[in-house]
């Protein structure tokens, strides 16, 4: 069984202990002698000063800190941690292409062919007419999904539509971004099969609809079997039908949302396209339309007339989503790897993260209430906490799945190992799950042990907000 | 069929896994509908490592290699080598949202470190971990002031020299909200103090100006348009960058309720890829969008950083979240802090005074010059300047293109200039080539 200790840095009063910058290297210095009147400037800057020598080891010690995808497994459930080949970093580090975003079309043409490029390889990929690639991550795509319904619906007299409806299986993101855009939220129930219900959806649905988001697989993992009828209830309704892209690594090459009935969609690059997520972002959330659809896309698009590349702003256009062009780095290292894996490459993605995800299902003592499943399950804990279940898990130098969601399936560990894994890492991953699972209460409660830091006391952290070093100076 | 090079299972491992899960095939495990099975066939060609850094090359290749003087809310500051190489460290790079935190110190503190560098620079006690862009870290302002005063107004005042682009994103933000905006005049390149108290009433519910602004002058009223929005409970937000507030007054010391813009630091010209800045006051603290690091004590007892008021977000309170927000820049963030720090604060005052000095250096040789005047406006300036011309603004543009130089046109007889460290040296170029075509 594989055991994992990470990094810690010892001094004596503290196991993990790593001082912060301010307190190795705060320095204050006074602003004088600029050539603004004083009145305008501030007196006094206190910033950390590290040496680079020093600045090099302390970020290399916080790296050392951190789990990532080259770290070991990370079955973050509809995240798609997969491995980033590091040739995209490459490209996307080619200087030509770092120019600035108000340059004019006619000289960044190499710009634009690679996002119309882009443009063109997700349109194909996803089904759809046309693909803005300006959303900066897949909630800014979520929203623009949101913004471009608000505005077909008005464009054709039916600005009164004001309900949005997503299952209650649906990421956070997609509540959110349509509350965001002003609509208000339905939620409905899932069906005992943990698909779509469509008496519920039928039920939901009506003239106040604008739209109905919904990922496919769902986040069970499940392929919603009646997409089609799904699409034609709300079509009927008046409303739009809005693909939910996380879980699109599963479709790859099989099937695409424009085929099923869907009229926009979003796709994750930082997850089926294999851009890095960067402990956070960025990442990019190009939003793609079916034909209907194309002439309210953000401003500007890239067209192609003859042999030039051109900026154009679509007839009806919402407006612009984002200060500037987008993740231009992100979506270049995106573009790259399409084109590194081509037909072949994509079909053997989504063959092998599905059969990754079955065979590590097979392997672990859970139960998984729902199946069949794509590229990703969820697992209960049973009668044991999920979280506690995730804490030990880490001991086991994995990273643990997402938790205690869906609420569909009690105690809840969704769980998507990617392509990414092989078979002896699958194995391990199991190990993880099982000894964790059949593990005594208080191994559970007291874990984990062998990382950075132990168990965090939330609640703490949250009454107290301490959000900056000078929070800490009053301590 | 050709495999992934990123799937590393052989094929007789393959084979035992399709025995354990007990199909033959992996097409069996597709529970897809034959009328809704695509064929695969997208008419992507596979390509070798070499043959896509060539087709991307080749691509980039053909854009026009043109020194460039641009700014207007997106600028090249030189990034040290150090920042790119550890950044790069795949530890950081392939990490997730740090939802355990046990295993994520690092880049929690790292982004801890960050939010405490904007807490010096902004004046303000609530940094979060970052937006997009300057955009919709104003976005977030305009509706955080709605859910925070909903009885006191619905109109966002932001004067005329802002960004189109950025209004048109604020625009798209507030659409589904009662939120209005209203422009209102500048004075001399900055916020025109007459025009602000002849819009301003009790239906303000922000107001929004920059410093400096996107023309590149500095404002010199911030304390005084702050006191006309809290006069009239209206929030006072703020647009500004790190490099400017290593020198400029703190705008939380001169009353701004919230601080965005672009960090500037960390990322080099990349197309307006950026990183959005956004801080607050404590009051707001459970109003504030996207994510934020706290300290907590671990179970030994030892200092410990975790995200923290997850409450406010999405996938804890989804339709009633502060924000829709998720994905962020929070690799940005990290370079940003990497960058301030080897900086510090004498590299990074320095900096700040040659971002005033340079501009008015440039300015001087071009008014000297016929047929155009800089600065238009008799302000203090941030890197950048507006310039009247004699000639259309737009054919200046495009000869100064063609001579190697890429500007910004900004209205029929205005052209803006930016200068920074990094294209500083072609000052004498750029300066000839203007005379050349202005004549």
């Amino acid at each position: 069984m594989r055991h994992y200790d990470q990094a810690t840095f010892s001094e004596d009063d503290s196991p993990v202990y790593e001082r912060l910058l301010s307190e190795k290297f705060g320095t204050e210095v006074a602003v004088e002698d600029t050539p603004l009147p004083d009145e305008l400037t501030r007196d006094t800057l206190e910033l950390p000063a590290p040496a680079e020598p020093e600045l090099s080891r302390h970020y290399v010690r916080l790296s050392q800190q951190n789990y990532a995808v080259e770290t070991g497994p990370y079955p973050l459930g509809s995240c798609t941690m997969k491995y980033n080949p590091p040739f995209t970093e490459d490209v996307a580090a080619d200087p030509s292409g770092m120019v600035h975003p108000d340059r004019s079309a006619e000289s960044v043409q190499g710009n634009l062919e690679l996002l119309y490029q882009l443009q063109e390889y997700l349109a194909e990929i996803g089904g759809m007419a046309d693909v803005t690639l300006q959303p900066p991550a897949g909630a800014a795509g979520e929203f623009t999904g949101n913004r471009i319904a608000a505005a077909y619906h008005e464009a054709h007299d039916e600005g009164h539509r004001s309900e949005v409806v997503v299952p209650d299986t649906a990421h956070g993101t997609n509540p959110a971004s349509a509350a965001m855009a002003g609509y208000d939220v339905v939620e409905i129930p899932s069906g005992e099969d943990g698909r779509v219900d469509l008496e519920a959806l039928e039920a939901a649905v009506g003239e106040d609809t604008a739209l109905f988001m919904l990922t496919n697989p769902n986040t069970l993992g499940l392929f919603e079997r009646d997409i089609e009828e799904i699409a034609e209830v709300v079509h009927e309704a008046g409303g739009l039908v809005y693909y939910d892209g996380a879980n699109l690594n599963a479709l790859l090459g099989r099937a695409r949302p424009g085929d099923m009935g869907y009229d926009i969609m979003h796709y994750n690059v930082h997850k089926t396209f294999a851009t890095p997520h960067g402990g956070g972002g960025p990442g990019a959330g190009p939003v793609g339309v079916v034909d209907e659809l194309t002439d309210f896309l953000p401003n500007p698009q890239v067209d192609k007339q003859g042999e030039d590349f051109e900026l154009v702003e679509p007839e009806q256009t919402i407006g612009k989503v984002h200060d500037f062009k987008g993740n231009w780095l992100v979506l270049i290292k995106a573009m790259a790897y399409i084109a590194r894996l081509g037909d072949s490459g994509l079909c053997d993605t989504s063959a092998s993260a599905v059969l990754n995800a079955n065979y590590l299902a097979e392997q672990i003592d859970l139960e998984i209430p729902f199946d069949p499943f794509h590229h990703e399950f969820v697992a209960s804990a049973g009668d044991l906490d999920a979280s506690n279940m995730a804490k030990r898990m880490l001991d086991f130098g994995v990273h643990p799945p997402t938790t205690k969601w869906p609420e569909i399936v009690s105690q809840a560990l969704m769980t998507e190992p990617t392509e990414a894994e092989s078979k002896q890492s699958l194995d391990q991953l199991a190990d993880a799950f099982n000894g964790a699972f059949n593990a005594g209460d208080e191994e559970l409660s007291s874990a984990p042990h062998r990382t950075t830091a132990r168990r965090i006391d939330q609640a703490d952290a949250a009454r107290n907000p301490r959000l900056s070093w000078h929070a800490l100076d009053d301590e | 069929m050709s495999r992934s090079p990123f799937a590393p299972n052989a094929e007789a491992d393959e084979s035992a896994m399709l025995d354990a899960v007990g199909v033959s095939d992996v097409e069996e495990l597709f529970d897809i509908p034959e009328k809704d099975r695509f064929d695969g066939e997208f008419d992507i060609e596979a390509r070798s490592e070499p043959e896509v850094k060539a087709l991307v090359s080749d691509m980039l290749a053909e854009n026009d290699d043109l020194t460039e003087f641009m700014g207007r809310g997106y600028y090249d500051h030189y990034v040290p080598s150090v920042v790119d190489r550890l950044s790069m460290r795949s530890e950081f790079l392939t990490s997730y949202t740090q939802y355990q935190p046990e295993v994520t110190q690092g880049f929690l503190q790292a982004l801890f470190e960050y939010q405490s560098i904007l807490v010096e620079l902004t004046g303000l006690p609530v940094a979060n971990a970052s937006m997009y862009d300057t955009a919709s870290g104003l976005a977030e302002a305009a509706l955080l002031a709605s859910r925070i005063r909903q009885a006191d107004g619905t109109v966002v005042l932001i004067p005329d020299y802002v960004r189109g682009d950025r209004v048109s994103v604020l625009e798209n933000y507030i659409a589904g909200h009662d939120i209005q905006i209203e422009r209102f005049a500048t004075d001399d390149g900055t916020a025109g103090l007459d025009a602000l108290e002849a819009a301003i009433d009790d239906e303000t519910l922000m107001v929004y100006v920059e410093s400096p602004t996107t023309r590149g002058t500095i404002e010199e009223h911030l304390e005084a348009i702050g006191d006309f929005a809290h006069d009239h409970d209206a929030m006072f937000t703020v647009g500004s960058d790190p490099v400017a507030m290593a020198i400029l007054e703190a705008p939380g010391d001169l009353g701004a309720d919230v601080v965005v813009g672009e960090a500037v630091l960390g990322m080099p010209n990349a197309y307006g890829m950026g990183l959005g800045i956004f801080a607050t006051r404590d009051d707001y603290l459970r109003h504030v969008p996207g994510r934020l690091i706290g300290i907590g004590d671990d179970q030994d007892g030892n200092r410990a950083f975790t995200l923290t008021l997850q409450t406010r977000e999405q996938h804890i309170r989804r339709e009633r979240a502060t924000s829709n927000i998720c994905t962020n820049q929070a690799w940005v963030a990290l370079r940003m802090a990497m960058h301030a720090s080897q900086l510090g604060p004498d590299g990074l005052t320095d900096l700040a005074t040659e971002m005033v000095e340079l501009p008015r250096q440039l300015a001087g040789e071009l008014d000297e010059l016929p047929g155009i005047e800089a600065p238009v406006h008799d302000r203090h300036h941030f890197r950048e300047f507006v310039a009247r011309t004699d000639e259309p603004a737009e054919s200046i543009v495009d000869e100064l293109e063609s001579a190697g130089f890429a500007v910004q046109a900004v209205d029929e007889h205005e052209l803006q200039f930016t200068v920074t460290e990094t294209n500083q040296h072609a000052i004498p170029d750029l300066v000839a080539a203007v005379e050349e075509v202005v004549a």
